[in-house]
């Protein structure tokens, strides 16, 4: 039993499991397609998960962080994404079955048909309202309120954390400085949404699910939701304890888990790690951070031009110079997401480009 | 189908009349929305603050142990008093990455910002987590009465240097 336990704990240290949800994108998007979306494997999952949580419940913090009112609809969340997107690749697959023999999509005909917005779509508007009330009403009453403490200044609780959907905003701060992660990075999600249309005019796609048809968008936004999304807010929310420290679900929340977290900047790396100018880092802090900065204007500049040349040829092709660089930009912006991540996590890596003097730390 | 007829606009009130009238109408509206505004700026200066002050006799220096962190005036003044062999210095309870305010931990011995998990040492250098420097130092000295006093208005930043200010360490001998 321990050792069940132990080894589902180490899966889900931060690095592994980024890299095991990694891989499932991977594989369920571009090997398993099919075989994902048959009716028995969403049913075979949704129940696998449902007896995964059972079972896990036998343990004492996993039942005490699962059952915390404020994370029962987290719970619920992940039973309804799993059945959203594999809705989404139900659909997709037979329409993409369908294209490539040459016939038109499934609901093609249905698309054709117009009904009226009286009675028929306020009718069905009113009886969601009067569902989505009755479940509001419901739970409500049987999930009290998680009030805490009144507010005081010199005392935060511990762990603090933010409403369940912006853990994924919180989990980013913990590998950027303030006004990247709070400021930057969460407008360049806006202005990327809001940019879409405008950079994206493929009609393909339109009013009906296919795969085949826009591979690399439905692969950017699937990875953005699914894995810097809502993989960061399951961590927030399960895995993240008292001292923002990363717990196993099996693990006790313990107030006092020692980690050695000990960070260590590019420039520290740099001038001790190979010893030059006597290990010691120059006084003036553009010396210090020249590999950090050169590292980061080259991954800005150079970046899109390399995906130009190599990766993104066809997309530049298509879309001409202006949208290809907005495009790339803003891809290149959502890499530096998981590429920091994974440096913190494996090399222990704080900032690229570390500058307090002026408040600049990237 | 016969188009839908709109009713006739009403006998006697010209174009003159009309747009005067919605002149009046829009001053009146910027007007009570300019003393409304007004008012609510008015919030922003309050008569009197309730915050405590900003300076502060902090006791004795030898009510404090030495290498200990004292959280006594943690909850009133957002302080903590550090003494090590040299002498004592006043850290800043606000963790430099966004604010929260981090738990000391004394089987470890250090800060932990509860938050995104920064620490920092006892002498307030940050060494884990995402705060990009140093909790802050406030200046110390000791007054006539032998007590030590407490000036929250200047703060010591390590990054800039100014940790080497005599002003930010009260030397005991």
């Amino acid at each position: 039993m321990n050792f069940i336990t132990d080894a589902i704990n180490t899966l889900c240290r931060p690095a592994i499991l980024f890299t095991i949800s990694c891989g499932v994108f991977y594989l369920v998007l571009f090997k398993w397609r099919e075989q994902f979306s048959q009716k028995r494997t969403v049913i075979a999952l949704e129940l696998g998960m449902l007896a995964f949580i059972l079972v896990s419940m036998l343990n004492p913090t996993f039942k005490d962080v699962v059952t915390k009112p404020d994370n029962i609809p987290i719970v619920g969340m992940l039973f309804l994404v799993l059945y959203f997107t594999w809705l989404y690749f139900h659909k997709a697959v037979i329409n993409d079955n369908l294209i490539a023999q040459g016939k038109d999509v499934e609901n093609k005909a249905e698309a054709k048909q117009m009904t009226y917005t009286w009675p028929d779509l306020v009718f069905s508007e009113f009886i969601c309202t009067i569902v989505v009330w009755c479940g509001l009403l419901l739970w409500s009453i049987v999930l009290k309120a998680p009030l805490e403490e009144p507010a005081n200044p010199v005392e935060t609780p511990n762990p603090s954390k933010a409403p369940w959907y912006f853990l994924g905003l919180q989990e980013m701060l913990v590998y950027f400085d303030p006004w990247l992660a709070g400021v930057v990075l969460p407008t360049l999600i806006l202005v990327g949404l809001i940019l879409v249309p405008y950079i994206d005019t493929n009609p393909k796609g339109n009013g009906y699910y296919t795969f085949k048809d826009r591979k690399l968008a439905i692969t950017t936004f699937l990875f953005g939701f699914l894995i810097l999304w809502l993989l960061l807010i399951v961590y927030g929310t399960f895995l993240r304890g008292p001292n923002w420290n990363f717990f196993g679900p099996y693990e006790v929340w313990d107030l006092h888990k020692l980690e050695f977290l000990k960070n260590v900047n590019l420039s520290e790396y740099f001038w001790r790690g190979l010893g030059i100018n006597g290990g010691k880092l120059p006084d003036n802090p553009f010396i210090r951070e020249w590999l950090g900065i050169v590292l980061t204007i080259g991954y800005i500049v150079v970046g899109p031009l390399l995906l130009k040349k190599t990766l993104m040829k066809p997309l530049f092709d298509k879309l001409g110079a202006p949208r290809f660089y907005i495009t790339a930009g803003l891809f290149l912006m959502m890499a530096s997401l998981p590429i920091k991540m994974i440096l913190r996590w494996v090399i222990n890596l704080k900032y690229i480009v570390a500058m307090p003097e002026f408040f600049f730390n990237i | 189908m016969p188009l839908p007829s709109f009713p006739e606009a009403p006998e006697g009130i010209s174009r003159r009349t009309f747009i005067s009238w919605v002149t009046v109408g829009w001053a009146g509206f910027t007007a009570a929305m300019g003393t409304g505004l007004t008012a609510v700026g008015r919030l922003f200066f309050p008569n009197i603050t309730f915050e405590p002050p900003q300076q502060f006799k902090a006791g004795f220096p030898t009510e404090y142990a030495v290498n200990k962190v004292d959280e006594r005036f943690k909850k009133k003044y957002g302080v903590w008093v550090v003494r090590n062999e040299k002498g004592i210095y006043i850290l800043s309870t606000v963790c430099t990455h966004l604010g929260c305010t981090p738990n000391w931990l004394e089987g470890e011995s250090k800060f932990k910002c509860p938050c995104h998990g920064s620490g920092f040492y006892s002498t307030g250098i940050n060494f884990e987590g995402p705060a990009p420097r140093p909790l802050e130092r406030f200046k110390v000295l000791l007054s006539e009465d032998g007590q030590i006093y407490v000036d929250k208005t200047l703060k010591f930043q390590f990054e800039k240097g100014q940790w080497n200010d005599p002003s930010s360490f009260l030397e005991l001998a």
